[in-house]
This record gives C-alpha cells, structure tokens and sequence, in this order.
C-alpha cells in the first residue's frame, strides 16, 4: 500500500507522458501533435513538481511558525520552463500555418505525397 | 482570429468591465511577487492576457492602436536591456555580474531592488513578446480572410 | 489523507483526458480539452504545493496556448469546415503502440528506484534546498523563496530563459510577420513550393 501511495504520482505521469508521446508519434496532424508535445511538456512538469514536494510541507514562502517547505528548486525551473514552453509551442504553431501556406494541408500523409511527386 | 463579435452587447460591457481589473491585478502580481506568488513571468502572460481578451472582443486592429506593434518590438528589446543592463550596472558598481547587493547602501536593500528591476524586465519582454505573437497570427488570419473573399469574387 | 485522495483524483481526471485528446477526432474539441487539462494541471501545482508554477500554468497553459492552437486552427482550416476534423491515420497503431508501451514499461521499472512521494529524507530534498530556505530570508530580504532563487540566486539562468523568450518572439515575427497574401489561384493547386 505504501509502495503504491508513494509511487502513484510517478505512474500516472508516465502515463501521462506515454499518452502525449503516442500522439506525437502516430497521429499525421500537426496541430495534434503539438497538443501531444504539450501534452508531454506538461507530464514532465508534474514529475519534477511531484519530486519537489514534500508530504506536509507548506509552499516555499517564509513565514512565522511554519518550519517545512516544499523543495523551492523545482519550482523555479518549472516556472520559466513553462514560459519558455509557450514561446516554443507559438514557433510550432507559426511553422505549422507556413507548412500549411506552402503545402495546403497539415496532414503529413499529403504532405509526404507531395514531396514525392516532386 | 480577424473576425469581430459585432452584436455581442453582454460580452463588450463584460470585456470593458473586467480588463481594467485584469490590468490592476498584473500590476499587483508583477509588484507583489516578492511576498506572494507572483512575479515577472506571470505578470507579463496576465498584461498580455487583458489586450488579447480586449482584441479578440473588439477586433485586433483597434487594440493595435492602443499599443502599436513598433512600440511593442521596443518593448520586448527594452525589457532584455533591463535585465542585462541590471547586470553591467552591478559590474560598473564594482560587483559581480547581477550582484545586486552593490546597488543600494546594505546588501538586503541593494538585493531587494535588484530583484524589483530585473522583475520589471522579465515582465516587459513576456507580456510585450506574447502580444507580438499574437498579432502575429491574428495578422495572418486577415490576410488570409482578404485573400479568400477576393478568390471568392472571381 | 485528504491530499492524496485530491492527487489521485485529479490525476486520474488528467489520464483521462489525455486519452480522450489521443480518440477525439475533432481538432477543436482537442483544443478546448487541452485547455481543460492545462487548468487541472494548474490545480494539481496548488495541491503540491507549487503556487508560482500553478499560477503561470493556468494563466499561460490553459490562456494563451489555447488561444494560439485556436488561432492556428482558424488560420489552417476554412470557416466551412465547423468541426476541423483530422483525416484519419493511414497507418496500423501496433508500432507507434509497442513503441509506447515499451518505454512506458522501462520508465515504470525505473520509478521503482525514486524515493517515495513526499519523502522528507529524499536526496533533492537535502541538497541546495535547505540552504535556499534558511538563508533567503536574509541574504535578500524576499520571503517568497521561488522568487528569491529564481531573481537572485539564478538570476544568470533566468537572463538566459528571457532571451529564449525573445529570441522566439523574432523567430515568429521572422516566419509569419508581415501581411503577405497567399495568392488565390496557387492556393487552389495545392500551394507555392517556394514560400
């Protein structure tokens, strides 16, 4: 029961994971494989907020009284991993709109029968 | 993207009621962040969130004039130039790079100033980048739709 | 107690949704759940512990990505089009799906290794940690520890992460600033290769 209580977090993320990567990998779309990627990209944010926190702890903001605290680490690299995430995810989405500009479609099987009709 | 809610009374006297809220709240997000949850970051995606909710409400265009896009490509380079500038400023102060400590009379001070300014900066860059991504696309989008009512009328 | 049945539940809503973005057809519908997860996750942060991340999450996750994948959405598909379905895959799952499972199976194994949820004893936890916790206060005066680390302690890094920021703002405006028009008739024959 223990083994399962202190490792569920983990599993459920790596489903989570596995879920985001599955879509990257077998849907054509670009638009869907960039919800997967985010998909993934937020999977991995669980994990490292999951490893930093601690059972009983408050969240790291000092105050009077309260003596434990969440890892504050994990935080601050997730916080500007998600800010950097969104600029990265508009750069895809901004390639996806020229692909689509270029090609006419977002599916990669059109596309992939276009470059080979070349 | 391009397309206006033109009737939508309910929605425009709601957008007009709560983006000045939303304003003030990313002012105190931006400016509290050093005691509550907050900071640069945040600040900037809850600024940029208001004049995307004001665009979508009422069109790009007219948001475009409150803040210009030149003005915004200033903004995003200003906002880097603080934080770096922050930077040089601890190095001419006779510090290390991003040494606040030298920038005021006792290190708290100098560190709690630094930490104001460099916050400041982050949070010019996000919210002033975030927008320019979106009328990015938003521009696009009427290119687009002008592109496609011409292949229309022929 | 309570916190694990909130952790559990919530994860639970998050697999969920997940699996319905992978089966749901309709790109809109994929948005709209996307921007639900993002906020479930915002939740999950809170309950962790993690006010600056859930925070940021909900405001940048569940607001401006979905209203760009929106945008997208409407720049690739035409008004027509209400539902913006996805063509349905060519391809057989099983490799993609063997693929996944496998390493899915490996990372499982490899959490059998990671200390346990929680733990207070867990190595990250006795590293940098404690020092960031006893000396911000005051070394800098911040009594928010995340912002203290991450304006001052890795204020470096953080100049770093701005520029990334930056430098993604201009590779935008790079590919698709500009008012540049598609060209009706090339449009109709599938498009200009050298755009």
């Amino acid at each position: 029961m223990d083994m399962i209580l202190g490792h569920y977090n983990y599993w459920m993320v790596i489903i989570i994971m596995m879920a985001g990567f599955y879509t990257v990998i077998s849907r054509g779309n670009l638009v869907k494989k960039i919800v997967g990627l985010n998909i993934f990209q937020v999977s991995v944010f669980l994990l490292y907020i999951s490893i930093g926190n601690v059972k009983g702890g408050a969240t790291p903001i000092i105050e009077k009284g309260v003596d434990l605290y969440s890892n504050p680490l994990p935080h601050v690299l997730i916080l500007t991993a998600i800010v950097v995430g969104v600029a990265t995810t508009a750069l895809g989405l901004a390639l996806v709109v020229r692909i689509k500009e270029a090609y006419g479609t977002i599916e990669e099987d059109d596309i992939h029968n276009q470059d080979q009709s070349l | 993207m391009a397309v206006i809610v033109k009737h939508n009374l309910i929605l425009r006297v709601v957008a007009k009621f709560i983006i000045p809220l939303i304003f003030l709240f990313a002012l105190y997000v931006q400016f509290h962040g050093d005691f509550g949850p907050g900071g640069g970051f945040q600040a900037g995606v809850i600024f940029s969130a208001a004049i995307i909710l004001y665009a979508l409400v009422f069109g790009a265009d007219k948001a475009k004039r409150v803040i210009t896009p030149y003005v915004l490509r200033l903004l995003a380079s200003l906002g880097v130039l603080i934080y770096a500038g922050t930077g040089v400023a601890t190095i001419v102060l006779g510090g290390n790079f991003l040494e606040y400590g030298v920038l005021a009379s006792s290190q708290v001070a100098g560190q709690h100033l630094g930490i104001l300014v460099i916050e400041l900066g982050v949070g010019i860059t996000v919210m002033s980048v975030m927008l320019i991504i979106f009328f990015a696309f938003a521009e696009r989008g009427q290119a687009v739709l002008s592109s496609n009512a011409e292949s229309e009328q022929e | 107690m309570i916190d694990n049945i909130v952790d559990i539940t919530l994860l639970s809503f998050l697999v969920i949704l997940a699996l319905a973005i992978i089966r749901m057809r309709s790109l809109f519908a994929v948005v709209m759940l996307f921007s639900g997860f993002s906020f479930l996750s915002a939740g999950l942060f809170v309950v962790m512990d993690a006010a600056d991340v859930a925070f940021t999450e909900a405001a940048v996750g569940a607001g401006i990505s979905s209203v760009l994948m929106l945008a997208t959405l409407a720049l690739t598909y035409s008004s027509k089009n209400a539902d913006k379905e996805e063509k349905p895959t060519t391809h057989k799952p099983w490799l993609p799906l063997s693929v996944v499972v496998i390493t899915g199976a490996l990372l499982i194994y490899g959490t059998y290794d990671l200390p346990s949820f929680g733990d207070p004893e867990a190595p990250s936890q006795l590293h940098v940690a404690p020092y960031y916790l006893e000396n911000s206060m005051p070394e800098t005066g911040v009594p928010n520890v995340v912002t203290a680390v991450l304006a001052s302690y890795r204020g470096f890094d953080t100049l770093g992460e701005v520029t990334v920021i930056f430098t993604a703002g201009i590779a935008v405006l790079l590919l698709i600033g500009g008012r540049r028009r598609v060209k009706p008739n090339v449009k109709k024959n599938g498009g200009d290769r050298e755009a």
